[in-house]
């Protein structure tokens, strides 16, 4: 793992100019898992995990997924 | 004559708060460097504002010394004096504003896509840093607290309430995103040579684009009151060359005892 880490990040989204990421982290979170639900465990849906988890903290993640464990997700997956 | 020359003349630049300082700390990003420009430009109106000002009301202290002068005088209009006292304070405004606006939309534009997020989560009494660039699930990211060194353990030449044990380390000339959060209270993230100061709000993800210009060691502190310990949790951020990254934040994959 030492040597050279390729610097890549999510890309900044045209969607959510502002200062406020909230919303551009919960929209890839969802993404992901609608790409999940539509094209199953496949490698495009990948680049949205790793958007997901480079913008959200990771209790955010954990609690949403415990969430979406329980049904009690609040959004549209 | 080489030592001497090197203990006097090599500029030391300014990164942390110093005793008694009176200026900002010197420049570490473009966004900063931008603060001070504007901050020049306002300060030449603010120098004639107030030159002007105290000159008229230093001469009608002295002319109108009610011993020397004890009828006062009664003129209660003048048109052209009216007119310009009222024209020309809106010009200077405008020639402030230009820079302002300039520097204000120019801070929010951005125009690179960021090479690296941070994530710098506020808690009572510390702070958590998550670089989750390089994950495959969802549990690995590497995550640590930052606490600031107490009193009684500094070694000598470090900084009082400044310090602290894990520095959020940056590639220097990249484009970071930094994502401000808390995850109780508000706090603010703010390193003043960065030119950075974002509120950590619970429940919010709040954005910020830098791209720190030099390497060096950039100290900041809390900036939102968040109880007990807030005047003691501060910030750290080491920019390391770029191509050192890779293998500093590798070595911090590894758990480490001892020093960061």
């Amino acid at each position: 793992m030492a040597g050279e880490i390729a610097l890549k990040t999510a890309p900044a989204d045209f969607r959510f100019p502002t200062t406020n990421q909230t919303r551009h982290c919960f929209t890839r979170y969802i993404e992901f898992h609608r790409c999940l639900a539509a094209k199953g465990e496949s490698n495009e849906c990948e680049r949205f995990a790793k958007y997901y988890r480079s913008l959200c903290p990771g209790e955010w993640v954990e609690r949403w997924n415990e969430q979406r464990k329980n049904g009690t997700f609040p959004g549209p997956l | 004559m080489i030592v001497l020359e090197w203990l006097f003349l090599t500029i030391a630049a300014c990164d942390a708060a110093e005793p008694w300082q009176l200026g900002f700390q010197d420049a570490a990003t473009p966004m900063m460097q931008g603060i001070i420009d504007l901050h020049h430009d306002i300060f030449f109106f603010l120098i004639l504002i107030l030159v002007f000002v105290l000159r008229i009301l230093v001469r009608a202290l002295w002319h109108f010394h009610y011993q020397k002068n004890p009828i006062p005088q009664r003129i209660v209009h003048g048109t052209t004096i009216e007119i310009l006292r009222t024209i020309f304070p809106s010009i200077i405004p405008m020639f402030i504003a230009i820079p302002s606006f300039a520097l204000l939309y120019s801070m929010d534009e951005v125009v690179v896509d960021p090479a690296i997020t941070i994530k710098a989560i506020g808690h009572q009494w510390y702070r958590t840093y998550e670089y989750s660039d390089y994950n495959s699930s969802d549990e690995q990211s590497l995550t640590f607290d930052s606490y600031t060194i107490p009193e009684d353990d500094l070694e000598l030449g470090q900084s009082r309430l400044l310090e602290v044990d894990n520095r959020v380390v940056v590639p220097a000339k990249t484009h970071l995103r930094i994502i401000v959060t808390s995850a109780d209270v508000p706090h603010s993230w703010a390193v003043p040579s960065s030119g950075v100061k974002c509120d950590a709000v619970p429940g919010r993800l709040n954005q910020i684009s830098i791209s720190v210009q030099r390497e060096g060691v950039y100290y900041g502190q809390c900036s939102e009151i968040c109880g007990t310990n807030h005047a003691f949790t501060s910030i750290v951020v080491e920019a390391v060359p770029r191509k050192d990254y890779g293998s500093r934040v590798s070595n911090q994959l590894i758990p480490q005892t001892g020093e960061a």
